[in-house]
């Protein structure tokens, strides 16, 4: 396989209604900061990656084909990739799989949403015929799962609120997140009103609108580069008899075959900072248990003592993460993009000192799809 | 076989576009009785205005003003026009040149009869009396070598309202059919894989797991355990259950899966994972074909189930 590196990255900043811009205006932010971030042109990009959430949420059926002209795609190959909420990361791993097999020489990938066109949770709980409407958009879908998590590890109940606090306080360092609350304790947070018992308000993404962009190359182009040393993705059924929700076997496969292919036995010690797809904090304990980091049922011990703060063992999303910022579409390629910034030493105030090598994670749908990348500052 | 129970199912959102400079531009001046056009770096005028260049990606900016009038380039007949469609008696779908641009628009042509419809024939657009800032500002094309109305002062629009309404027939699966006509009799239909032996209900065509077909039909009680839960507080749009409710899965005595329903009869802040509930029924003459017949669950007043019993199934 050719070695492949993100060599350039750009973002949107993100707000609840970007109503200045169009949806091609909202990709173009990004990705002019990227290709200028990289340094190159559009003769410079052979192919255009593009991914974002459900079409309901803007109620636009294949936005890829009215956006080529923004995509600087007329004329070259234009690819969609759709993995529910993972599509960030999934829309990554394409774009890589194109320049490391020697396709292509350089591929941007794109990721975004405009929530604010419509409304998720609208769209995420339409009622079918014959079922019980009971259902809560993705925060009802989660909440029984976290309850679950809390149940098995026998977590005490302030961890969430410590994620929540942690992720917004990083947010503040973030010149591009949505969310920006130096100020927010874990005692504000468990203040915040119960929305879907046991998941506070404070403790749940934003909605957002956003994009992401990063240009894939075969060689560096400016200078810098983060080094793709794996990717993975995973998928299971949203539902089947015996399936762990709390522990998703396609999260723990894709994880496994991430740590092997990128040649790291020890997770905890070899990573040096991880963004992680965490729309609820409690997810960042159930998916470092997910991803290897500990054992099952001590996640929450590592975020309890603080190692997941930056400067601790494990900085674990130092942007703010999904908590911060969540253009759907774009959440997944954020955390891609993150991990990059932080190996290049371009991530500014939130920056983890000397990191070298760093762990983008996406997941999606009902915990059924999973897409990860470990970057490093190394060319292997 | 009896054809599969369907029933509609209908979804709507008025999606609220942000127009951006280059298309907020065009319907603002759509608003005003006039036609704007961008040019491109290769020197074509596009109409609608394209916000990037398709040749060099470029953000355009150079906006051209164009007629009202134009040349129909190329159209279709439409005998039935469909719901949101421009006008409700038969129409033509045309691509129309306007004059002054080098690209063609596609809007409606109110010829009356196809006879009256032909490559090269002159339009003019039909301009809307209250004007919004949207295509249909221009109601319609007619057939016409007259100039169309002329320009009228308006404030900008930034904001654009798409309507989005999908009638879609939504039908049962032959597995399901069963099992909703079990549950118009008050019956809980379920299927057992034959391979792994675990229950699903409701049933599916094929085991998840297997790959097989569930071809062993089994009939479950209407009792179960709470296997895990939330409360929803947050009120959403489209939202059938008003706030406060518990959403609880329900693992019935003898399935392997369990499945979400509503609980009550008890306060949220007293439901207990592992609590053993039964189901409630709507009263037989408002039974359908739905789990909706189970209007909700309830405690059953037994001894909370062990968690071995259920932690295979969260």
């Amino acid at each position: 396989m050719r070695p492949a590196a993100v060599v350039g990255v750009g973002q949107t900043h993100h707000a609840a209604k970007r109503l200045d811009v169009s949806m091609a205006g909202l990709c173009r932010e990004a990705i002019d900061r990227a290709m200028a971030d990289a340094g190159v042109d559009w003769s410079d990009i052979d192919a255009v990656v593009l991914g974002k959430a459900p079409d309901l949420f803007e109620g636009v059926m294949m936005p890829e084909l009215f956006l080529a002209d923004a995509l600087g795609a007329v004329g070259k190959p234009l690819l969609r990739v759709h993995t529910a909420g993972s599509v960030g990361g999934s829309t990554g791993n394409v774009a890589a799989s194109l320049v490391q097999s020697g396709v292509h020489d350089r591929v941007l990938a794109v990721a975004f949403e405009k929530q604010s066109e419509s409304n998720a949770m609208w769209a995420l709980s339409v009622p079918t015929p014959f079922t019980m409407p009971v259902h809560a958009g993705a925060g009802g879908y989660f909440a029984p799962h976290v309850r679950s998590y809390i149940r098995r590890a026998g977590a005490p109940e302030h961890v969430g609120a410590v994620v929540a606090a942690k992720d917004r306080r990083n947010g503040s360092k973030n010149p591009y997140a949505h969310l920006k609350q130096p100020d927010i304790t874990v005692e504000s947070v468990q203040a915040s009103t119960m929305l879907w018992d046991p998941i506070r308000y404070d403790e749940t993404c934003p909605s957002s609108d956003g994009a992401c962009a990063v240009v894939i190359s075969s060689r560096p182009t400016s200078g810098r580069a983060a080094w793709i040393r794996a990717t993975a993705m995973r998928t299971e059924p949203t539902t089947f008899a015996g399936r762990d929700q709390v522990n998703p076997r396609a999260g723990q496969d894709a994880a496994r075959a991430l740590w092997k292919q990128a040649g790291i036995t020890d997770p905890l010690s070899e990573v040096d900072a991880a963004e992680i797809y965490v729309p609820f904090s409690w997810f960042e304990p159930m998916w470092l248990e997910n991803l290897g980091f500990t054992d099952v049922g001590q996640g929450w011990k590592l975020t309890e003592a603080g190692e997941t703060e930056i400067g601790g063992r494990l900085p674990v999303n130092p942007s703010g993460g999904v908590l911060s910022s969540n253009p759907i579409g774009a959440s997944g390629l954020l955390r891609f993009a993150e991990a990059a910034m932080q190996v290049m030493g371009t991530a500014g105030e939130h920056q983890v000192d000397g990191a070298r090598v760093a762990l983008g994670h996406a997941y999606g749908g009902g915990s059924q799809f999973f897409a990860m990348w470990v970057v490093g500052s190394e060319q292997p | 076989m009896t054809r599969p129970l369907s029933a509609p199912l209908d979804v709507g959102f008025d999606y609220t576009r942000s127009l951006g400079p280059t298309l907020g531009r065009f319907l603002s001046d759509l608003r005003r009785r006039k036609v704007t056009g961008i040019r491109g770096s290769d020197g074509r005028v596009h109409v609608p205005p394209l916000e990037y260049d398709p040749v060099t990606a470029e953000r355009l900016h150079e906006f051209v003003d164009v007629a009202a009038t134009g040349v129909v380039r190329g159209w279709s007949w439409i005998p039935e026009p469909l719901e949101g469609q421009p006008l409700d008696r038969p129409f033509a779908w045309a691509l129309i040149q306007l004059d002054g641009a080098d690209t063609s628009l596609l809007h409606a042509v109110d010829a009356g009869s196809p006879e009256q419809m032909a490559t090269g024939t002159r339009v003019r657009a039909r301009w809307r009396g209250e004007r919004v800032g949207a295509i249909t500002d221009i109601e319609c094309f007619e057939i016409s070598g007259e100039p169309a109305d002329p320009p009228a002062e308006a404030d900008d629009v930034s904001m654009v309202t798409t309507p989005v309404n999908l009638h879609y027939t939504h039908s049962a699966s032959p597995t399901e059919d069963p099992f909703l006509r079990g549950l118009m009799e008050g019956r809980l239909i379920a299927q057992r894989c034959p391979v792994c032996e675990k229950v699903y209900f409701p049933p599916r065509p094929a085991c998840p797991v297997d790959g097989v077909p569930t071809t062993d039909q089994i009939e479950l009680s209407d009792r179960g355990t709470v296997t895990t839960y939330c409360v929803v507080n947050v009120p959403f749009l489209g939202q059938r259950i008003p706030p406060p409710y518990v959403s609880a899965y329900v693992l019935l005595d003898g399935a392997d899966i369990p499945f979400l329903h509503l609980l009550l009869g008890v306060a949220p802040e007293d439901v207990r994972m592992g609590m053993r509930v039964e189901a409630v029924w709507k009263p037989r003459e408002e039974w359908g074909p739905t789990m909706q017949n189970i209007d909700h669950f309830k405690p059953s007043g037994e001894p909370d189930a062990p968690f071995d019993s259920y932690s295979q199934h969260l």
